[in-house]
C-alpha cells in the first residue's frame, strides 16, 4: 500500500507541471484515493471468500449435484471431525508435514550446495550441463514408483522425491546466480588481496542471496506435490494415502479435506521461506518495490 | 607513502572466442606519473582505458611490455592499489561502515581498529552520520564518496578512477570533483583518472595523456599549468582553462565526428 502512494506522489509533479494547482490538494488526492482503493480491495476480497464459501455450501443441493460428487461445505466440516476421530487425521497431518519439511530442507541444502560448488568450477559446470538439463526436465514425480520398487512402502520413496524435486530449482537458481555475479566487485575484492574463498563468502554468497530465495519459494510449493504424489503412490499414511483411501470408498468429502490441509501445508511453507526472506534480504525492502 | 607508476610498451590483445580473431585494445602504449602526480587520461570510447587501469591493478598482464609500480614490474593485485569505477561497487548487504571496512579486512587489525579506521575516514568524507545506513539509502553523490572512502581507507600508494563522476548529476559532479580534488591533493596520493569529459580532465589533473581510437596508444601528453589543483572550481574559471580544452578537443579531432 505504502509504494502505491508513494509511486502516486512521485507521478504529481509532472501531471502538475501543466496546471498550477496547490501542492497540498493534489497531494492528498492520490493519497485518500489510494487508501481507499484498498479498502475496496480488501472488501472485494473478502467478499469473494464469502460468496465462494456460500456458492459451495448452497449451490450442489440446488441443482440436484450428489454428495459424492461435489460435497458441501458443512459436508466436509463434518467429515472433517469423522478423520480426526476415526482416521488419526493429525498422525497423517504430521506425517505429511515432516516429510514436506524433511524433504524440503534436504533438497534445499543439496540443491544450494551443488549449485554452488558448480557455480566454483567452471569446467565442472559446463561437463555437467547437459545431464543437469535432462534431469531437471524430466517429471520427478515419476520416479514415484521406482523408489517404492526399491525402498518399500514406508517413507523413504516419498521423502525421495521431495528431495528431487526441490533440488532443481535450487540448484539452478544458485547456480544462474553464481554465474551472474558482478565482475566488477570480484575484481574489487581481488585488487584487496582477497583469496578464492574469501571471495566466494563475501561476495558470492551474499550476491546469489535473492536468486536463492526464489528458488527456496518455489521448491516450498514444489516440496508439498512431491510429498503428495509420494504418499499417492504407495503407502500407508500422509495425506496423500487419505486422499487414495478416500477415493476407494467414494468419500469426496475426505479427498476434499485432504487436498486443503495439502494447500495449507503449501502456503505455510511458502509464507514460513517468504518471511525468512524477507529477514535476510532486508537491505533490498527499497529496491524490490 | 605514495608511488610512481609507469608503463613501458604496453600491447594488449584480447582472443576472442566467438569471431575467432584477437581484438588488440591497446598498442605500445607509454606514459608515466610520478608520485603524488594526478594524471588524466582522456580518449574515445573502446580505446582501452580501462584495460589499462586493470592491467595497472594488476588484473591482468600485459600482452607485451610491463607495468611498474616504483620501478617493480607488476605481477599481480597488490593492497596498496586503490581501485574506484564509474559503479560505487558498494556491496548492498553492508551498511556503509562495513563497506569502508571492506578493503581493511585482508590487512592485519582489530575490529576496533578497523572500525576507528573507517570511521575516521566516513568523517573526512562527510559521511559520517550515514554510516549505518545502507547504500541504496543514499543519493548517488554520497555512494560515490562513501566508494571513495573505501578506497582511501586502505591508505593506498596509487589510486586509479575510471569514470568516477560519470553517472552523476552535472551539479553533484562539480560538488563531489572538488571534494574528491581536495581529499586526493591532502592525501598526496598518486592518482590516474580516466574521463570522457575534457574539462574534468583539465580542471582536475596535474597532466593529461590523450589516446587514439583502437587500438589505442598515447597521440598527446601536456602538463596542465593551472595550479591550484585541490580547487577545480576555480581552476576551470581561469581563461587558460579553456586553451587546455581546446588543444584536447582539436587532438581527439572531436570537430570531424558526427554527432
Ligand atoms: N576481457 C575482454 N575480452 C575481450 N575484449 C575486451 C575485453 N576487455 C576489453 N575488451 C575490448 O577492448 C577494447 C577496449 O576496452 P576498454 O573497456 O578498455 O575501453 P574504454 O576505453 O575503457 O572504453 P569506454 O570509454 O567506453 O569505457 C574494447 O573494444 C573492448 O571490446
Ligand atoms: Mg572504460
Amino acid at each position: 500500500m505504502a509504494d502505491t502512494t508513494a509511486s502516486l506522489n512521485d507521478g504529481a509533479p509532472e501531471v502538475s507541471s501543466g496546471a498550477p494547482h496547490p501542492k497540498a490538494k493534489k497531494m492528498s488526492k492520490p493519497t485518500r484515493k489510494g487508501i481507499s482503493g484498498s479498502g475496496i480491495e480488501l472488501a472485494a476480497m473478502i467478499g469473494v471468500g464469502v460468496v465462494f464459501l456460500a456458492a459451495w455450501e448452497f449451490l450442489p443441493p440446488l441443482l440436484d449435484v450428489p454428495r459424492y460428487i461435489i460435497p458441501t461445505l458443512s459436508n466436509c466440516i463434518e467429515e472433517f471431525g469423522n478423520m480426526l476421530q476415526r482416521e488419526a487425521l493429525l498422525k497423517h497431518f504430521m506425517s505429511t508435514l515432516i516429510s514436506a519439511l524433511v524433504g524440503f530442507g534436504l533438497g534445499g541444502l543439496l540443491g544450494a550446495a551443488s549449485g554452488y560448488l558448480l557455480g566454483l568450477s567452471r569446467l565442472w559446470e559446463r561437463v555437467l550441463s547437459p545431464y543437469i538439463l535432462a534431469l531437471q526436465i524430466a517429471p520427478k514425480v515419476a520416479f514415484a514408483p521406482l523408489f517404492i520398487m526399491w525402498f518399500g512402502y514406508n517413507s523413504i520413496p516419498k521423502l525421495l522425491v521431495t528431495v528431487l524435486v526441490v533440488f532443481f530449482p535450487i540448484l539452478v537458481n544458485v547456480l544462474q546466480s553464481m554465474k551472474t555475479v558482478d565482475r566488477d566487485l570480484i575484481n574489487l575484492a581481488r585488487v584487496y588481496s582477497m583469496n578464492r574463498l574469501t571471495i566466494f563468502r563475501k561476495i558470492e554468497v551474499p550476491s546469489s542471496l535473492p536468486n536463492l530465495f526464489a528458488g527456496l519459494r518455489i521448491g516450498a510449493t514444489l516440496a508439498v506435490i512431491g510429498v503428495t504424489v509420494g504418499e499417492l503412490v504407495g503407502g500407508n499414511t500422509g495425506l496423500g494415502f487419505l486422499i487414495s483411501y478416500g477415493e476407494g470408498q467414494a468419500n469426496t468429502a475426505m479427498v476434499f479435506n485432504a487436498i486443503i490441509l495439502l494447500t495449507v501445508i503449501g502456503i505455510a511453507l511458502y509464507f514460513a521461506v517468504a518471511a525468512v526472506e524477507k529477514r535476510v534480504l532486508h537491505y533490498l525492502e527499497r529496491q524490490d518495490h | 607513502m605514495t608511488s610512481s607508476l609507469e608503463l613501458r610498451n604496453i600491447t594488449k590483445i584480447f582472443p576472442d572466442q566467438n569471431s575467432g580473431h584477437a581484438i588488440t585494445a591497446v598498442e605500445n602504449m607509454s606514459f608515466s606519473v610520478k608520485a603524488g602526480e594526478l594524471v588524466a587520461v582522456v580518449g574515445p570510447s573502446g580505446c582501452g582505458k580501462s584495460t589499462i587501469l586493470n592491467m595497472v591493478s594488476g588484473l591482468y598482464g600485459a600482452t607485451h611490455g610491463e607495468v611498474l609500480i616504483d620501478g617493480e614490474v607488476v605481477t599481480g593485485t597488490r593492497p596498496e592499489v586503490g581501485f574506484m569505477l564509474q559503479k560505487d561497487l558498494l556491496l548492498p548487504w553492508r551498511t556503509i561502515v562495513k563497506n569502508v571496512e571492506f578493503g581493511l579486512e585482508e590487512k592485519k587489525m582489530t575490529r576496533a581498529e578497523r572500525r576507528e579506521r573507517a570511521m575516521e575516514e566516513l568523517a573526512r568524507m562527510k559521511l559520517a552520520e550515514f554510516a549505518d545506513k545502507y547504500p541504496h539509502q543514499l543519493s548517488g553523490g554520497m555512494r560515490q564518496r562513501a566508494a571513495l572512502a573505501r578506497t582511501l581507507v586502505i591508505q593506498p600508494d596509487i589510486i586509479l578512477l575510471d569514470e568516477p563522476f560519470s553517472a552523476l548529476d552535472a551539479q553533484t559532479k562539480l560538488v563531489l570533483q572538488r571534494h574528491f580534488a581536495r581529499t586526493i591533493a591532502e592525501s598526496g596520493v598518486t592518482c590516474v583518472l580516466i574521463t570522457h569529459d575534457l574539462n574534468e580532465a583539465v580542471i582536475m589533473a596535474d597532466r593529461v595523456v590523450v589516446m587514439s581510437g583502437r587500438p589505442g596508444t598515447v597521440v598527446d601528453e601536456f602538463p596542465i599549468e593551472l595550479g591550484n589543483r585541490q580547487d577545480p572550481l576555480a581552476r576551470s574559471l581561469e581563461p587558460q582553462a579553456g586553451v587546455y580544452v581546446k588543444r584536447l578537443f582539436d587532438t581527439l579531432h572531436l570537430e570531424n565526428q558526427a554527432a
